[in-house]
């Protein structure tokens, strides 16, 4: 099994902690991982994106020209990756932002409204995890319970008492695509 | 056994430092190897190892710190990026002529000038044929995984302090930021002050009775003994060079075509290999891991059973040079790179390997 993964969106938005969460539950579920940020100058407000890959066996190149998977939260993003998609492969985004829908059909196309789940659920900071639920139940390539151990790992202890709501918000995000 | 964690490439640096039991850290920050210092003060090894860790006012006072530690037997490191390192070069060039151990990290992003902050290569030359100046050579480490960029910590304080030489691990802006799985080294005690003096006899660590003064310069006017100095370190060289060449081949066994590229692009290649010898092309490649001493030796042999090598570089063309002298121009040697931070794919390494070499093409 291998799953090469693209998260595009603002910076802010959790891009590259939605990316580090899902490498943790694949470090959990002993699998191989690689976490690659777009690196610079980018602060809130300009693009970010993270290439994800979790595989069985041993990885090779972390920089990719193609994915499995991309989730993509802003229309430059979609711009930039929609045609990186690898024919067959899934593509999840939020409308919220998007005036261009992805116009693909042979690949699986999603649109997961976080922005109203997270409104729904009354918490900003949820939002990366709604879509990462959303990612997951299209794409089960880490168990749930790898994710939660992954997400203990990443938050500072201070903050574990936030790992109830990040799961609800997993959820919610799962339940959006059915 | 150490736990399996997950982390950056600059982190894993910082992390394998404290537990080398390096004695000192002085660096200044730039952006892509900040990381280091950041963990670094983060740790606060100097509360657990004693270790310690300075954030320099500059470039050139943190290599001036280095070359003092170093004198004194100190398992002592620096890190920066390309504009920084070349602020170091003449510290650098200094410490080599004074025979002192240290280790010197680049995390090498596009130049010339302040250039860009993303990944490039294009400090090969400076790093492997002296970059400051006079007559000198640095171990020069190219680091692929995060794994390594922690391994080669321990490697290069070793080497350093083997053939008291200053080591350099070059790695780019690529694996200093990606996160992988690594396995840390198991933390070892910082040597006591008499295990340096032990391990250390020509430091500068105070008299204390011995019959002469330990003076630790780089100076020295009288050209006769400059030129017994200068054929000392050439034999220094020449051991480095008879002994600690290290590099990694794949697919090289029936290997037509020889792709040759280290660092993170060495992975990138390996995935394009990947894909071809699924498509029936026989391509292999050789990854130096030592950029000095270079694995000519072995390029030369497989020079002989090759049609052609391709070299991919995140520069304008600098390894190529070391690797046409190894083949010894019996195959065309060929260049693919991109520069300017731009970081190729491997389909575009591919492209290039049939653009050079038609005949591969499936």
């Amino acid at each position: 099994m291998k799953e090469e993964i693209i998260i595009a969106g603002f910076g802010g938005q959790g891009v590259l902690s939605m990316g580090k969460i899902l490498a943790y539950a694949g470090l959990m579920n002993d699998m191989e991982v690689t976490w690659m940020p777009s690196y610079g100058p980018e602060q809130r407000g300009g693009t970010a994106n993270v290439t994800v890959i979790l595989s069985d066996s041993a990885i090779s190149s972390p920089v990719l020209d193609s994915y499995d998977t991309a989730v993509i939260l802003n229309q430059q993003s979609l711009d930039k990756f929609e045609s990186k998609v690898k024919s067959g492969g899934t593509l999840v985004y939020d409308p919220s932002g998007i005036h261009h829908k992805p116009t693909r059909t042979d690949i699986k196309v999603v649109e997961v409204n976080a922005m109203d789940a997270m409104m729904e659920l009354g918490n900003a900071k949820a939002y990366n995890m709604i879509l990462l639920g959303a990612l997951l139940g299209l794409r089960p390539v880490v168990p749930m319970d790898a994710v939660l151990r992954g997400l203990k790992k990443t938050l500072p202890e201070r903050h574990h008492h936030l790992i109830p709501l990040n799961e609800q918000a997993l959820l919610k995000g799962m339940s959006l695509v059915g | 056994m150490e736990e399996v964690r997950l982390m950056k490439g600059n982190e894993a640096i910082a992390h394998a430092a404290i537990r080398y039991g390096a004695d000192g850290y002085f660096g200044y920050p730039i952006t892509p190897q900040s990381e280091v210092l950041e963990t670094l003060e983060a740790e606060m090894p100097w509360e657990t190892t004693g270790m310690v860790v300075l954030q320099a006012e500059s470039e050139v006072a943190a290599i001036n710190m280095i070359y003092g530690g170093a004198a004194s037997g100190k398992a002592v490191m620096t890190s920066s990026s390309s504009p920084g390192i070349s602020l170091k070069q003449e510290g650098i060039s200094y410490i080599a002529a004074a025979e002192l151990p240290a280790l010197i990290v680049n995390v090498m992003r596009g130049g010339p000038g302040l250039g860009t902050i993303q990944p490039s290569q294009a400090d090969y030359y400076q790093a492997t044929k002296g970059g400051g100046h006079g007559d000198y050579h640095l171990i020069v480490l190219a680091p692929a995984t995060v794994q390594e960029m922690a391994d080669f910590v321990a490697l290069g304080f070793d080497l350093a302090f083997k053939y008291r030489t200053p080591a350099m691990i070059l790695a780019d802006g690529i694996v200093g930021q990606m996160m992988e799985k690594v396995v840390l080294p198991e933390p070892r005690a910082r040597r006591t002050q008499a295990e340096v003096e032990a391990q250390c006899p020509w430091a500068a660590t105070g008299r204390h009775g011995r019959e002469h003064r330990n003076v630790v310069t780089s100076l020295e006017l009288d050209p006769s003994r400059m030129e017994l100095n200068n054929e000392r370190f050439q034999r220094t060289y020449a051991e480095i060079e008879a002994n600690e060449v290290r590099y990694a081949e794949y697919y090289t066994d029936d290997a037509e075509y020889l792709i040759v590229a280290f660092g993170s692009v060495a992975r990138i290649c390996l995935k394009a290999i990947e894909d071809a010898r699924a498509k029936g092309v026989k391509v292999g490649l050789l990854r130096p891991i030592t950029l000095w001493p270079f694995p000519k030796t072995r390029i030369g042999e497989l020079a002989s059973q090759a049609k052609g090598i391709l070299t991919v570089e995140l520069n304008a063309g600098q390894m190529i040079d070391d690797v046409r002298l190894a083949s010894e121009c019996r195959v065309p040697v060929a260049h693919f790179g991109r520069m300017g931070g731009i970081v190729p794919n491997p389909n575009e390494v591919l492209d290039a390997l049939y653009n050079h070499f038609p005949e591969a093409k499936p």
